[in-house]
């Protein structure tokens, strides 16, 4: 008999968490169809898969934070159709998210037992500081911190930061934790130390799920891995199996269909429009990014989410501070002080966030769209109404945005339609280089569509379109190159006879193409 | 005119009526004259707040501003024997000067409204009190000012001239905010400053400015309340006059988040607050209660603007589920 150690514990204990069948459905999307897993007590188990593949409704579920549709999930032997938020606490499963929640001007100690904090006798009922130090240290050592636990929140590193979240787990005798990328936004060296402490929490029994982007981590400690496509579980690997190609081919499954052939006629690319040379954005003020935008090209930006892409389309908008490099348009240098100086030069952005930064939910459509370039829908300053309405018309017309009038409140509009008024806000105003970040999420398919031949319309008529987009199939159908971000930097440049979503994933995840 | 402001029309007459009913001498002219001419001082001094209010920020120092620079200028013309006109536009320009001081630390230095502002309110208060030796500034005993006290403290068929300097002002500052495109920079920005930044507006620029307008008309307000009162004593002339403005522009229907207001909105503010004002007086109410009549007041006012807020919307919600079930295939 040669069991590795591993073995002899699945082997003999009952599985703390198992899922069956689970399945959970949103407005005209399967989150979660019939999905399975368990884990065992003192078990590490990787969670991977794209982007939209259903982690996050997972993890809400077993956050009692949404009740699944229909199985079954058993904690601790015990069955529920679904899980309240104090059922999930209450049974030892705890969460460290990938924002972190602590309030960073206490310090660590009320931080971990925050709401809970000891408290000594008598009618103030006053915080008991000493037997809450004496309690706070123990689970410090347990997490391996080289902090105290008076050190304020706000003094510590982000894996610090996130030994406090570990350690708060478990002060509420946590039996899982589990991790949502906890890695996403760590330097290197933070990294190992989180990766310390999660054997150690395996060392102690405690279960572990390890939710990462980051394939060769997931490799250095999960003693299981769980891929999740579509919704389902594409598959299992036992430790013995876990390697980045097993798990690249599990996550997009697709691999072996034949590459799909972009349905619009290739033409002959441009002069380079927009350059950015050695630019740094604050997410990543290491890693410099060099990036060409066509005239007539739509360049696909593909990547993980945190790789620093949405960042760098801020940047090239003149919104966020540029921390060295240079940008040219048409062979000009720009100064990009401001988001005015790109609109002025003709670079429009579309953001991601259409109700926070894109309209204005509370202003007219016409008033959306006339917005950026209002002085010229005026006379002597004063605006002219007739102007406003004459271009909102156009471009309503044009794009066919949804709505009773262009007078109608932004806000009632649908999401697609939204995305649609921030379209025309641009397109009303001869752009030359047009960066859409997240263009169609949360936007229905017909919009969707609509969307697309736009782009395509706009790159035909010679502007450079940069698409950011986590959808691997809208990158790969819709962009004639695809740059992709890994952790900062540009890792790779597609052209279109490379294209395939495991190219795609390949450099996303920092390693070479095939 | 909105509904809003044409309820506030309402109340201001129903009062009115009412008081004329209790005590006729407030329709008398000598009292009608002197409510307009504090409603002229007052609401030169809350448009100028109304601007600021708009892009979400607050002025705390206008009183104090006022005290300031009236001290100043009865100063230039009292004693330092100054041309009126030259002090005037030295005024104006220091106001500016204040304004785009606190639209530099705001917009630029980030810090918050209320602190600048309020940091400017004992400033500018010490100031004053410093520069008269926490004396009285005023008048020598036959000093006249003919022309300038015609525009300031004189009247034109009946009417007081600071009266009509608001209207004046009103009508170009309705323009500037309800038809020009700084107008509609200032909206968009009281809404939501980040959209209007992703939409290619310098956003910074805009908030200074406003404040820059803030401060010219504070300015204004100052010479006037200065040429009406002749004498400053700095220590409390023009105590809660910031209160009095950011009152009238809440009564108007101004949100302290902006975004949300009407031109005619603060000046109906301005008049109500002065109409209560004269109230207290008229009808015999022990004038220590005056603030208290004023803050209840407005208190009872934003309280039914929210409540009507709310009920439209339930109503609204209420007719939707209505006609949804109504719509709804009958098995």
């Amino acid at each position: 008999m040669n069991y590795s150690d591993t073995t002899i514990v699945a082997a003999t204990t009952a599985p703390f968490l198992s899922l069956e069948g689970v399945r959970k459905t949103y407005p005209g999307v399967v989150a979660l169809d019939g999905f399975s897993m368990e884990v065992r007590p003192g078990e590490v188990i990787g969670l991977v898969g794209e982007n939209g593949a259903g982690k996050s409704t997972l993890m809400k579920i077993l956050g009692g934070v949404t009740r699944p549709d229909s199985g079954t999930i058993t904690v601790d032997g015990v069955a529920h159709d679904g899980l309240t938020v104090e059922g999930s606490l209450g049974s030892g499963i705890a969460f460290v998210h990938q924002e972190l929640n602590l309030f960073d001007n206490l310090d660590v100690a009320a931080n971990i037992f925050f709401g809970r904090e000891p408290l000594r006798g008598g009618p103030l009922k006053l915080v008991d500081r000493p037997k809450l130090r004496t309690q706070v240290a123990p689970l410090l050592k347990r997490v391996g911190a080289n902090f105290s636990a008076d050190t304020p929140v706000s003094a510590l590193s982000l894996a610090q930061q996130q030994m406090v979240e570990i350690a708060k787990a478990l002060s509420i005798r946590a039996r899982l934790v589990i991790l949502d990328e906890p890695t996403s936004s760590l330097p290197l060296a933070e990294t190992d130390k989180l990766l310390d402490v999660i054997k150690a929490l395996k060392a102690e029994g405690i279960s572990v799920i390890f939710i990462s982007h980051r394939l060769h981590e997931v490799e250095r400690v999960a003693d299981r891995v769980v891929v999740l496509r579509d919704g389902m579980l594409a598959g299992t690997l036992p430790k013995s199996a876990i390697n980045h190609d097993q798990m690249v081919k599990l996550m997009i499954g697709r691999m072996l269909k034949e590459r799909e052939k972009a349905s619009e006629a290739a033409h002959a690319p441009g002069s380079v429009a927009l350059s950015a040379k050695a630019v740094r954005t604050g997410a990543y003020p290491d890693r410099p990014v060099d990036l060409d935008v066509r005239h007539g090209e739509i360049l696909g930006l593909a990547g993980l989410v945190g790789s620093g892409r949405t960042e760098l389309a801020r940047v090239l908008f003149g919104i966020d501070e540029r921390f060295g490099g240079n940008i040219k348009l048409d062979g000009q240098e720009l100064a990009l002080g401001s988001a005015a100086d790109a609109v002025a030069n003709g670079i429009f952005l579309v953001p991601e966030d259409r109700k926070l930064t894109g309209v204005l939910l509370d202003l007219s459509i016409a008033e959306n769209i006339s917005l950026p370039n209002l002085p010229a829908h005026a006379r002597h300053q004063l605006v002219s109404a007739s102007a406003e309405a004459a271009t909102a018309e156009k471009q309503k017309s044009n794009l066919g945005i949804k709505a009773p009038s262009v007078a109608t409140r932004t806000g009632t509009l649908s999401g697609g339609n939204q995305q649609k008024v921030v379209l025309a806000k641009w397109l009303a105003m001869n752009p030359k280089v047009m960066i859409l970040d997240e263009p169609t999420r949360g936007i229905d398919i017909g919009a969707k569509a609509e969307i697309y031949g736009l782009m395509r319309a706009l790159a035909d008529a010679g502007v450079a379109v940069l698409m950011i987009s986590s959808d691997m199939e809208e990158v790969i159908g819709v962009s004639d190159r695809i740059a992709v971000m890994h952790e900062g930097q540009i890792s790779g440049i597609l052209d279109k006879d490379d294209f395939s979503q495991e190219n795609v994933l390949l450099l996303a995840v920092g390693k070479k193409p095939k | 005119m909105s509904k809003k402001d044409l309820g506030l029309l309402i109340l201001i007459l129903v009062v009115g009526a009412v008081v004329a009913i209790i005590n006729p001498r407030f329709l008398l002219p000598i009292n009608l004259a002197n409510t307009s001419n504090l409603i002229g001082l007052f609401g030169i001094l809350s448009i100028g707040q109304a601007f600021v209010i708009i892009t979400g920020g607050i002025e705390l120092s206008v009183g104090s501003v006022v005290a300031l620079l009236g001290t100043l200028f009865i100063d230039f013309i009292a004693v330092r024997e100054m041309d009126w006109p030259l002090a005037f536009v030295l005024i104006i320009v220091l106001g500016a000067i204040i304004g785009l001081v606190h639209g530099w630390l705001i917009t630029r230095l980030k810090l918050q409204p209320f602190v600048v502002t309020l940091c400017g309110l004992l400033i500018y208060r010490g100031v004053a009190r410093f520069y008269t030796a926490d004396g009285t500034a005023g008048f020598a005993f036959g000093q006249n000012f003919p022309e300038l006290e015609f525009l300031t403290a004189g009247r034109s068929y009946g009417v007081p001239n600071s009266f009509i300097a608001l209207i004046v002002i009103s009508i170009v500052m309705w323009v500037v905010l309800h038809r020009s495109v700084f107008g509609r920079y200032l909206y968009a920005i009281g809404k939501n400053e980040e959209a209007a930044k992703y939409s290619g507006i310098r956003t910074g620029r805009v908030v200074m400015a406003a404040y820059v307008i803030c401060g010219v008309l504070t300015a204004l307000s100052a010479i006037y309340f200065a040429m009406y009162t002749r004498s400053i004593s700095p220590a409390s002339h023009g105590q809660f006059y910031e209160l009095y403005a950011i009152a009238a522009a809440v009564l108007g229907g101004f949100s302290l988040r902006g975004g949300e207001g009407s031109l005619i909105g603060v000046l109906l503010g301005t008049v109500l607050l002065q109409e209560l004002q004269n109230l207290v007086n008229l009808l015999g109410i022990p004038s220590s209660l005056n603030f208290a009549v004023m803050g209840g007041v407005i208190l009872i006012g934003v309280l039914v603007d929210q409540q009507w807020g709310v009920f439209r919307a339930r109503r609204l919600m209420l007719d939707a589920t209505r006609k949804g079930a109504a719509g709804a295939p009958a098995e």
